[in-house]
């Protein structure tokens, strides 16, 4: 194994197009977990970007939330325009592991893992979160709902580094955030749901429930739409158009559609009308 | 830029003294101190982040040294449990925050952690502080109630 050490993103971005098997590392929650054992990982170049100052911390930017790719989820639990602004990037990192992992755990690094229970993405992607990646040949931005296009398959391409995560500064109305894990603290979710209503409607997104995390594009058309739902049973054909949980170690499909539709109605029930 | 090397040089500073070290690149914070820097009270438990019992506070911050790679430590500040003075735990042994031993550094340095920083103990609560450290013996009234007591300790002497 070897490890890189760049200063710069210029170095990073250089060293990332001349080996591009080269593996980033961040706060190394992901990576380093059960490393003794994870040998295949020990054959590989690292690029450590814990040395790049120049993606540390977050700022706002003509009212829009700009977060370097170094910012963790402490870093954000510390802001307190961020609880007011952007409530459910608050709620989700409370509920990421512990402590010591919200200390080094970047919200980056949960994008450039791809996890489909990720709690950091489903909350990103309800706020309509870009993902700026650069490299050598410039800056992409993409926004993070097109981000992912199969288990773990990504847009990124093996020369970029996710820069910044930048979450447009809209005014939000109701916002909500749903984990459900086999326990309350340091449990990967078995079913999420970040559910924000925008000036142009509502956005659905669910964790746990497909290879990606993913936006819920006919599950928001019926909450636009103001047709009556009476029992979360209503909702069970309208989930099933956009997402299909399997069972795994963690549950079933059939109880994480179950589970999704009472949330989503009790939830709302609060919040529209037409739910009743 | 450092070139690739299979050995990384890094200094810190731990518990309160610089060293300077050579390591191999797979090595992790929690291998550092517990082998070549002879600090054998950090623990491991699980190796994957989930037990704390390897916690150590890195640049002032718990966390899980199983996860660090020792290379990120390079110009940090780190902090054992070796360098907690014996009035720093007596709260922690009195009250019954500690049987078998094997969770007691990591509790102690996330307790530490706490105790530097009492607003955080109004704003999140102990027990969602403390998940983080996991202990098979004492059902966590211990560990949470002898933090209580030390906070409101603190608060009397500060
Ligand atoms: C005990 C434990 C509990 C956890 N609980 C949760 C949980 O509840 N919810 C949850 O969502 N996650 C959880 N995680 C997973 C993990 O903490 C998060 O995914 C975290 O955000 C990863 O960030 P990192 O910086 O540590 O990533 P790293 O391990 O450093 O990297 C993760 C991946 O992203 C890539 N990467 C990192 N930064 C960049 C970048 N700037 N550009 C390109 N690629 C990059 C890396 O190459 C790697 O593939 C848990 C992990 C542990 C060990
Ligand atoms: S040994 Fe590090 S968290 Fe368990
Ligand atoms: S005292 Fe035994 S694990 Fe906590």
């Amino acid at each position: 194994m070897s490890v890189l050490r760049p200063t710069t993103i210029d170095e990073a971005v250089a060293v990332l197009s001349a080996q591009p098997e080269a593996i980033p590392i961040a706060g190394g929650t992901d990576l380093m977990v059960h490393w003794p054992h994870r040998l295949e990982l020990h054959e590989k170049t690292f690029v450590d970007l814990s040395r790049l100052t120049a993606l540390r911390g977050l700022r706002w930017q003509d009212g829009d939330l700009v977060m370097g790719a170094l910012t963790t989820y402490w870093d954000v639990l510390l802001d307190e325009q961020i609880g007011r602004r952007f409530p459910l990037l608050h709620r989700a990192a409370r509920q990421v592991g512990a402590v010591q992992i919200q200390t080094r755990g970047t919200w980056a690094g949960n994008v450039g893992n791809g996890s489909p229970a990720a709690d950091g993405v489903a909350v990103l992607m309800a706020y309509d979160a870009m993902v700026e990646l650069t490299s050598v040949r410039g800056v992409d931005v993409v926004p993070l709902r097109d981000f992912y296009t199969g288990y773990k398959i990504s847009h990124r391409t093996p020369d970029q580094l996710i820069t910044a995560i930048r979450l447009p500064g809209i005014p939000y109305r109701t916002q909500i955030f749903e984990k459900v894990g086999a326990r309350k603290a340091q449990a990967i979710s078995k079913i999420g749901v970040a559910m924000v209503e925008a000036p142009g409607g509502w956005v659905v997104v669910a964790n746990s429930m497909a290879p990606t995390i993913r936006r819920c594009r006919a599950v928001e058309a019926v909450l636009n739409s103001g047709h009556p739902i009476s029992s979360p049973e209503a909702l069970h054909d309208t989930i099933l158009q956009d997402v299909h949980p399997i069972d795994d170690l963690r549950s079933t499909g059939e109880y994480r559609v179950r589970v999704m539709a009472r949330l989503l109605y009790h939830d709302l029930r609060e919040h529209i009308a037409a739910f009743s | 830029m450092t070139p690739p090397t299979s050995d990384v040089a890094l200094g810190f500073l731990l518990n309160g003294s610089s060293v300077s070290v050579t390591c191999a690149p797979e090595d992790r914070l929690l291998d550092l101190l517990r082998g070549p820097l002879r600090l054998p009270g950090t623990k491991e438990g699980c190796g994957e982040g989930e037990c704390g019992a390897c916690t150590v506070l890195l640049n002032g911050l718990p966390v899980n040294s199983c996860l660090v790679p020792s290379y990120q430590a390079d110009g940090a500040t780190v902090e054992t449990i070796e360098a907690l003075a014996d009035e720093r735990h007596a709260a922690l042994l009195e009250g019954g925050a500690t049987q078998c031993g094997a969770c007691t550094p990591g509790v102690a340095m996330t307790a530490e952690w706490i105790r530097r920083h009492p607003a955080l103990g109004k704003r999140f609560p102990l027990s969602e502080l403390m998940a983080g450290n996991l202990c098979r013996c004492t059902g966590y009234d211990g560990i949470l109630k002898s933090l209580e007591a030390a906070l409101t300790d603190d608060e009397g002497t500060a």
